[in-house]
């Protein structure tokens, strides 16, 4: 096990055991499943609003924005924790799964509402959507990489698939790619929002072109 | 057949639909009639109009009637409103982004006014014109990625002077509120809601077909007829069938399948015989 550079940093300063590890008063897994149940609050609130009549005039419309927009939010944090690590030494590599696991979640709401509740699961309208509408399409191309990431997310597959597996979660940039245009056309006019949240995706992406060898001279 | 009840058009009421009063039809909601707008002017959000719009001014407010008309004048919205009176008209309302309602509104003909000012023989098209206040409209103040302004639309004059297109001055017995378009807007029932020009202050009849304000922003996706058709999809969603704003749950929203020309095909379909509807939409 390697130490990450913030246990390190931490263990110093307090002056504890000579590892200079402090213990973690939670289990690594423990807390994955805390920052999962945590991130769902939101969905929650939505859903409980919603049912108490406390999201507008269009309740369904409300929900399935905001279940796509926090799907958008969870991926640029899960995008955000290796960057962390190089260039600010902040470690929270364990939150990383639960991060990407959270994305999916409001993503596979999103469609479930849209398909679903909204569509009413109408066959014909959604072989119309899926097939003829690049902005639909690239929402969906989008969600099915956030699935196979999760499916691929168990201790079990990343075993399994060794090297394959980090060739495989690249996958997750241009899933990135594609949320970025799918948010950026889902409105009548041009919206300042997406641009926004496109600049930090932009961003997040381009750290990982940075040379490594620069950053160990530094 | 394969209607909605709540929202058929059962023959023999053509009478009482001509006058806009289909009998079967459930007002939506004075709520949210009244806090789920488009009205771009005070913010891209449904909720915008009613939150950001009150620092308008929807009093004094006057109208000019120009263009091709023996009788040019400038309306004071009373003087408008003394001379046309209102009457009451319950319209469905099918926006383009697939929603609808039922609303009650209050005004008159747009085609007594027309009358009134003596159409000349060469006019073709009557031009709208909204209200440029960017104190007042905050939406006018960031418009970089926004709509053009004024906001402006047009008709065909024969389609200005069918019965069923109406200058609202009134909404569920009230005066309109500015989100819903104060103190005087357009309603035809048969478009498109973004044909409903909110906020009048000019009315011009032309004989060019006048410049409309979503078909600038996206000549593909609006067209200037702007017919609710629910064969002819917008190229992000289909026209199909429309969700009713006020009914379902937040598990199911209530949906049901878009008519022709919204309903009213057997009042304006006449205008429209010979017509490719898919390439004039």
């Amino acid at each position: 096990m390697t130490l990450s550079p913030s246990a390190a940093s931490s263990g110093r300063s307090s002056g504890q055991r000579p590892s200079g590890r402090r213990r973690a008063r939670f289990s690594p897994f423990v807390r994955q499943v805390f920052l999962y149940l945590l991130g769902l609050i939101p969905a929650v609130s939505d859903i409980v609003r919603g049912e108490m009549n406390a999201l507008g005039p269009n309740p369904v419309s409300f929900c399935l924005h905001d279940f796509g927009l926090w799907a958008f939010r969870f991926l640029l944090l899960s995008l955000a924790v290796s960057p962390l690590r190089r260039f600010a030494r902040r470690d929270f590599m364990v939150y990383r799964r639960p991060l990407g696991l959270l994305a999916f979640t409001y993503a596979a709401l999103h469609v479930v509402f849209y398909v679903g509740v909204t569509r009413h699961f109408d066959g014909r309208v959604l072989r119309g959507d899926f097939t003829t509408r690049p902005f639909l399409i690239f929402g969906m191309l989008t969600f099915l990489i956030l699935l196979v990431l999760s499916l691929t997310s168990t201790r079990k597959a990343i075993m399994m698939l060794g090297r394959r597996w980090t060739r495989l979660h690249k996958l997750v940039y241009p899933a990135m790619c594609l949320a970025c245009i799918h948010f950026a056309l889902a409105f009548k006019t041009w919206h300042v929002e997406p641009f926004l949240y496109a600049a930090l995706a932009a961003a997040l992406l381009a750290l990982r072109l940075v040379p490594r060898a620069e950053v160990r001279t530094s | 057949a394969g209607l909605n009840p709540a929202g058929a058009l059962a023959d023999g009421e053509a009478a009482a639909a001509a006058r806009g009063w289909p009998a079967a039809e459930t007002p939506t909601p004075k709520n949210d009639v009244t806090h789920y707008n488009n009205f771009y002017e005070f913010g891209m959000e449904k909720s915008d109009p009613a939150e950001l719009s009150g620092s308008f001014h929807s009093r004094p407010w006057q109208v000019q009637v120009d263009g091709l008309v023996e009788h040019p004048q400038t309306w004071d919205l009373d003087a408008l409103t003394a001379r046309f009176g209102h009457e009451d008209r319950l319209y469905r309302m099918r926006c383009v982004e697939a929603w609808s309602m039922v609303i009650p509104w209050q005004g008159f003909e747009l085609g007594a006014l027309l009358r009134a000012a003596g159409v000349k023989a060469d006019a073709r098209y009557v031009a709208f014109t909204s209200v440029v206040r960017p104190s007042e409209m905050p939406g006018q103040r960031s418009g970089l990625f926004s709509l053009h302004w004024p906001y402006v639309e047009g008709l065909r004059l024969d389609e200005a002077l069918h019965p069923l297109t109406l200058l609202a001055t009134g909404v569920y017995g009230d005066p309109l509120p500015a989100q819903n378009g104060a103190p005087i807007r357009l309603v035809v029932p048969w478009k498109y809601g973004f044909k409903g020009i909110k906020s009048i202050t000019r009315i011009t009849v032309t004989d060019k077909q006048p410049p409309t304000s979503w078909n600038q922003m996206a000549p593909e996706e609006y067209g200037f007829y702007a017919n609710v058709n629910p064969d002819v999809d917008h190229p992000r969603w289909s026209q199909s069938s429309e969700q009713i704003i006020g009914e379902g749950s937040l598990f199911r929203a209530a949906r049901r399948p878009t008519r022709m020309f919204n309903g009213y095909a057997e009042q304006v379909a006449s205008l429209y015989k010979g017509m490719d509807l898919r390439k004039e939409f």
